[in-house]
């Protein structure tokens, strides 16, 4: 084990939550270091959403702690872990597609100036922002009065990361940022992936595909049907053995044969060699 | 526009100035209403003279304070089917407190409004609190409201009217806020006109320059991603529903000082002619887009086809054939519009 020195930002001890008479999660632990990115994975179902939302303070967990920077840390809403430097970006973006993205930039976080009844929405400082932002993560929005709608999936995605970033958070939480975008654009935000971690946050990378998660990656959480399928530092798992433990023997070998047969799979193939 | 360096994606440069105009909830219907006023004013000389551009700006005026709340409410989100016979809530509340049970004007008139404002609450609360459309909620409360009006009035008065609000103490005060009449060019216009002018100034800049009106736009078109960011829902559509009940107050109170007496059928009916200027001025009925100053203009079409057609010597059946067809107009360009600003790239 080649752990670094330094202390976790953030670790995970324990947790789990039921729904009614089912097991969403139970007995999850694992650790987040800034400047590193710690990967869950895990297959439909496996309680990955579960575990963002106890982490951003949207559910509470039955049973189990999270320590930041040591200290205890209770979460009872999506504020509160926003407080605390921990910042979501969501499957679904928490955008509101009609909105122009320098509202949707700052919705909920509305910067303001001036006092009592004349304390307003500083619309200039908000989209000056945002433009900048974005220019620092490689995007020319140009625009800022566009609604988000009309941006792609890895535009959206890279407002939602530099919304996180802007506002100081020091933990960063990506639900599935590549599921639902096509290889290049994956690449893409896999970039941002790097550059948030490169600026020392810690990140939480989850997803179901280990072909983004390992180059990436750091540490690795598996899950599987809500249970641990165990933690792993990146020295610790080869990449196949990690895809072997998230698909199962049979399901992987099948796997591979379409990789291969197909232009995409044999780039990923390349991607990860 | 330039091209940059950084990072630029052509594919987003190609939004025109067109696209951004096209975007403007509210051009819809400013173009809507000069074609009204175009049409008309060539039809009729009256129309275009002081005295008739003053009549048909006093029904758009009350009939715009209530739009531009009832957008807000829109834009948020929501519904409220009750708001036309909480204006007859309000007036009926002030005149029976005042002239049946002697209270003080101005107590009333506070009564009045605490009673608008629960109403306001118990709406958003109950939508909130059972996750159920707006739009049944306050269908039971529109319902509720209804049967009170009626019920109380004939309990405490023995007919379905309260008369006699110019007898009350400090009534001359109250006509002179809210229906006293400014001469411009030598016909009167009604103060109503001012007051729907400032709400409507005061309601856009809620809605574009403040962090609530963020919040508007947010709840309105994701209520999930806004409770994510820390967006305050359930606060925020509440206090849409009191800010519809506070404008029904204001609508409520200005017509029984206006006429002295209030019917207890006040109002009912009016809160479709409200979503429809809502919808008219760019609203759209799934919420989270339209603008305040869009449902102002659509209350302003209303008020000049309402007094166009008489001006123009037809049959007044044929207004709301007339209202059929913009809201027609309206919804089916608001779609567009929709599309064209969800409308996603991967």
């Amino acid at each position: 084990m080649t752990e670094p020195e330094t202390a976790p930002l953030l670790e995970i001890r324990d947790i789990a939550k039921t729904f009614g008479s089912v097991i969403s999660l139970y007995g999850i632990s694992t650790t987040v270091r800034a400047g590193q990115v710690t990967c869950v994975l895990g297959d439909n179902g496996a309680g990955k959403s579960t575990f963002i939302k106890i982490l951003s303070g949207v559910y509470q967990p039955d049973r189990g702690e999270l320590f930041l920077d040591g200290k205890r840390l209770i979460l009872p809403t999506p504020r509160a872990a926003l407080d605390a430097g921990i910042a979501t970006v969501y499957q679904d973006l928490a955008m509101v597609p009609l909105m122009a993205i320098w509202r949707n930039f700052f919705l909920g976080s509305e910067p303001t100036k001036g006092w009592g009844p004349w304390r307003r929405f500083d619309s200039e400082t908000a989209k000056r922002t945002t433009r900048k932002e974005m220019l620092d993560m490689g995007i020319d929005i140009r625009d800022p009065d566009q609604p988000v709608g009309t941006l792609s999936g890895g535009e959206r995605q890279s407002v939602a990361i530099a919304r996180a970033v802007y506002f100081g958070a020091r933990l960063l939480i990506l639900d599935e940022p590549t599921s639902a975008l096509g290889v290049k654009q994956a690449g893409v935000v896999l970039k941002y992936i790097v550059q948030a971690r490169d600026r020392g946050l810690g990140v939480i990378f989850i997803t179901h595909n280990p072909h983004h998660a390992y180059p990436v990656g750091d540490r690795f959480l598996l899950l599987n049907r809500g249970r641990s399928l165990g933690d792993f530092a990146k020295s610790e798992i080869p990449l196949p053995e990690l895809t072997r433990l998230m698909a199962g023997g049979a399901e992987l070998e099948q796997l591979a044969h379409e990789l291969e047969r197909t232009s995409v799979g044999q780039e990923m193939l390349e991607d990860i060699s | 526009m330039a091209a940059t360096a950084i990072g630029a994606d052509e594919r987003v440069a190609r939004v025109g100035p067109l696209r951004r105009l096209l975007v403007k909830p509210e051009l819809g219907s400013l173009i809507g209403a000069v074609v009204v006023f175009i049409f008309f004013a060539s039809l009729s000389d009256v129309f275009r003279s002081a005295q008739g551009i003053a009549n048909w700006l006093d029904p758009a005026s009350t009939l715009g304070i209530m739009a531009v709340a009832v957008a807000l409410l829109m834009i948020g989100g929501h519904f409220d089917l009750s708001a036309g016979v909480q204006t007859g809530t309000a007036g009926l509340a002030s005149g029976l407190l005042t002239t049946y049970y002697g209270l003080d004007t101005w107590l009333a008139l506070a009564l009045s409004l605490a009673i608008c404002l629960a109403i306001g609450f118990v709406n958003g609360y109950l939508v909130m609190r059972t996750g159920l459309p707006s739009f049944i909620i306050t269908l039971g409360t529109f319902l509720m409201l209804q049967g009170l009006n009626l019920g109380i009035t004939k309990l405490v008065t023995n007919t379905v009217q309260v008369n006699n609000f110019d007898k009350v103490a400090g009534y001359q005060i109250l006509r002179r806020v809210l229906a006293s009449t400014v001469t411009i060019a030598g016909a009167p216009f009604e103060i109503a006109i001012l007051w729907w002018i400032l709400v409507t100034i005061g309601g856009s800049y809620l809605l574009l320059r403040t962090r609530f009106g963020n919040w508007i736009f947010a709840v309105g078109g994701e209520r999930n991603a806004s409770t994510y960011v820390g967006v305050p829902v359930r606060r925020t559509t509440i206090t849409l529903f009191m800010l519809t009940s506070t404008a029904a107050w204001f609508v409520g109170n200005t017509q029984i000082t206006r006429l002295t007496s209030i019917q207890a059928q006040a109002g009912f009916g009016q809160e479709l002619i409200y979503i429809v200027a809502a919808v008219i001025g760019g609203c759209l009925l799934t919420g989270g887009f339209g603008s305040a100053i869009g449902a102002s203009v659509g209350a302003l079409i209303f008020g000049m086809t309402s007094q166009g057609i008489v001006y123009a010597g037809w049959d007044a059946d044929w207004f709301k054939f007339f209202l059929g067809a913009m809201l027609l107009l309206a919804v089916l360009a608001n779609q567009v519009v929709r599309r064209y600003a969800e409308q996603t790239r991967r």
